[in-house]
């Protein structure tokens, strides 16, 4: 991220702030392909979308209501990871 | 439909609107420095800014335009909720706690927080006021469709209130107010939603009766010297058109039944699944008598209604083009999120990163029950017997009133301070960029603190102004369409730039004047050029149009990508400009 300026800033303050970073942008790529598998689905094999795998709700429906329960609990995983990260000191590497 | 204003609406809308008032009124004495104008003087406690977030986010479009689009094409309004949903990730785990360690007042000063650039601050200024202008055209006309039924006044006059209620607040206290306001509309949203979903659920599904259960078509007809016929007879409270969106059949299993009940919230999905529901559709076509539209019927199974494909109808053609419409669209409301400069401007109000953090996280839930809940909404208004076939906006109201008149002016009133509390975060954007970005910034005019307050005052009024202008002359606009440019415009011009600052450390200040210019203009030029503009704004031919589909982002986002970083790579590097100039 900021290898040209961290030499100025409070080593404490830069680790964490790049682990935040990096625990951020790991949940953002797992939900871009929970997201891209969902517009992949929609655009290509809407056939699927249709099944109701539970006996009850379409997949759509299923599918749509998972993305967004999984915003939040990715959320909540990042909250958690990053407090820890935060009491914890200075991760390794 | 004609509506008959109700004392009960009128006397709850206005207590709403003099409390939420009154409330800016008071929480403006206390003191105003600008940093306390712009950013609530860094003190909103997390939780309340996470709902303030939804509060803010949650304009006329999700609530109106969602439900709306759900209750007369089914699925495919959920995909918008999903979209607009999804866009938090970006929010929240790529750009919030960057940004939140860069900037002071508002979304230039991140970009700019590196370079100081009169460039960055003029590019990004104009910006944050062209996005915050279009995303305040649907909420101005949102605020009039809700009038024009509440009340039964002209949709200009509901343009005009909306416009002086918002600049009222905004000028009397700023942030501090523009917070507390979306915490009341943010809270309020998902209560009463969550109550008439739940009552939804109590009714479960009941086959059609009365009026709505009439499967004659309707014509509605606008004489070329402004009569409004219906089934040509003149258009009066003994003659109008009949409310619409019932059940047929039930499910197999409940043979005999006329009504299923109270329904667990998945039980109802699966059941409306398994039922046949009579949606309807207009055909418009006009002659020497005037202009008809004809509303007619169609039956349509459950399982189809509840799959994408119904608003969308691009998707089932299986074209190309319609294809990349869909995923460009798509693509910028999942951009479109964290380019929004009305959004990015909250994370100033809280103490620090952690606390952004945590009030994205109860922002994400309530939105995020909030969505949930719209599904519902529309599904429930689908079948409620009492849909406009004229309105989709009006869909989510209309559903509340076919419980209880109480409960239509509570959600019609709240529906109205949603579009208070949006339109008073835009203007605080724009007239941040006015007065702090352009004035003291680009134009180096010195001014005291008691000054800047000021002149963000006079640029609030300002831009009161012209959403009320605007409001009036793009009336009879879709108001989803409407949001999709912002989005657009927000992920183009804005996203390139913050991710590349944020993570490329080559990104030179003349890339970023590139990229944010490139994208605001290329999106904008796209928009205009598009099948759609040609169609509903100039009245022209589809097909003349030049672009291949009408969504810019999936060109647009990228080229700002593009575009940023050729030129940062054409341009010296960072340490060696600075060190060039001094």
């Amino acid at each position: 991220m900021s290898a040209h300026e961290s030499r100025s800033e409070p080593v404490n303050r830069e680790t964490t702030g790049a682990a935040s970073s990096r625990i951020g942008l790991g949940l953002f790529w797992i939900y871009v392909v929970l997201y891209a598998g969902f517009m992949v689905l929609v655009l290509y094999r809407p056939d699927l979308l249709s099944l109701r795998p539970f006996g009850g709700v379409n997949l759509a429906i299923a599918y749509g209501m998972g993305l967004i329960a999984g915003a939040f609990l990715l959320a909540i995983v990042y909250m958690a990871a990053c407090r820890s990260v935060e009491d914890g000191g200075p991760p390794h590497g | 439909m004609l509506y008959e204003s109700s004392s009960t609406a009128i006397a709850i809308f206005a207590a709403f609107v003099l409390g939420v008032v009154g409330l800016s009124f008071f929480l403006g004495r206390k003191g105003q420095s600008a940093k306390g104008y712009y950013a609530a003087h860094g003190e909103i406690h997390w939780f309340v800014n996470g709902i303030a977030f939804a509060g803010d986010y949650l304009s006329a479009a999700s609530f109106l335009g969602i439900c709306g689009m759900i209750a007369f094409h089914g699925y495919d309004g959920f995909l918008y909720s999903i979209g607009f949903l999804a866009g938090w990730i970006v929010a929240l785990f790529v750009i919030a706690e960057p940004i939140k360690a860069l900037g002071k007042f508002t979304f230039a000063d991140a970009l700019d927080s590196r370079f100081n650039s009169r460039g960055i601050k003029l590019a990004v200024a104009i910006s944050t006021l062209v996005v915050s202008i279009f995303y305040l055209i649907p909420q101005m006309v949102g605020a009039g469709d809700l009038i024009v039924p509440l009340l039964g006044l002209p949709h200009t006059v509901g343009v005009i209130l909306v416009g002086v209620a918002v600049t009222l607040i905004v000028v009397t206290a700023g942030m501090v107010s523009t917070t507390w306001v979306q915490f009341i509309k943010g809270s309020l949203l998902v209560f009463f939603c969550g109550i008439l979903a739940a009552m939804i659920l109590n009714r479960g599904l009941v086959v059609g009766t009365g009026p709505a259960a009439n499967l004659t078509p309707q014509v509605r007809t606008v004489t070329p010297d402004g009569t409004v016929l219906v089934d040509g007879k003149r258009q009066s409270k003994d003659h109008d058109l009949r409310p619409v969106g019932t059940i047929k059949a039930l499910p197999a299993r409940y043979a005999g039944q006329t009504a299923t009940g109270p329904l667990r919230p998945l039980e109802y999905l699966s059941a409306l699944e398994d039922s046949t529901i009579v949606t309807w559709s207009s055909k418009k076509h006009t002659d020497a008598e005037g202009t008809h539209t004809t509303y007619s019927p169609v039956e349509r199974r459950g399982a189809d209604l509840l799959k994408p494909g119904g608003y969308f109808k691009g998707l089932s053609t299986g074209k190309l083009a319609d294809r990349l419409d869909f995923a460009s669209l798509m693509l910028a409301l999942f951009c479109g999120t964290a380019s929004l400069p009305h959004i990015l401007i909250r994370y100033y109000t809280v103490k620090d990163a952690a606390a952004a953090r945590q009030s994205t996280v109860v922002g994400i839930a309530a939105i995020g029950a909030f969505y949930v809940l719209t599904l519902y909404l529309g599904l429930g208004a689908m079948t409620s017997g009492a849909l406009d076939p004229t309105s989709t906006n009006m869909a989510a109201p209309l559903l509340a009133k076919s419980f209880s008149t109480t409960l239509f002016a509570i959600i019609s009133a709240i529906a109205f301070t949603t579009v208070l509390g949006t339109v008073s975060g835009l203007i605080m954007a724009g007239s941040g960029a006015v007065a702090h970005d352009l004035v003291e910034n680009v134009f180096r005019i010195p001014m005291t603190d008691h000054e800047k307050v000021r002149c963000g005052k006079i640029a609030a009024v300002g831009l009161g102004i012209i959403a009320m202008v605007l409001g009036v002359l793009f009336r009879n606009f879709n108001v989803s369409f409407l949001v999709g440019w912002a989005f657009n415009i927000a992920a183009s011009a804005n996203l390139p730039a913050l991710v590349m600052l944020l993570f490329w450390p080559r990104t030179t200040k003349q890339g970023i004047v590139a990229a944010v210019t490139v994208g605001m203009l290329s999106s904008l030029a796209w928009i205009l050029l598009s099948a759609d503009t040609f169609e509903k704004v100039y009245g022209w031919s589809r097909e003349a149009s030049v672009v291949p589909f009408s969504q810019p982002g999936l060109v647009t986002i990228p080229l700002g990508f593009l575009v940023l970083v050729v030129v940062s790579l054409l341009t010296p590097k960072p340490g060696e400009a600075v060190r060039r100039h001094g």
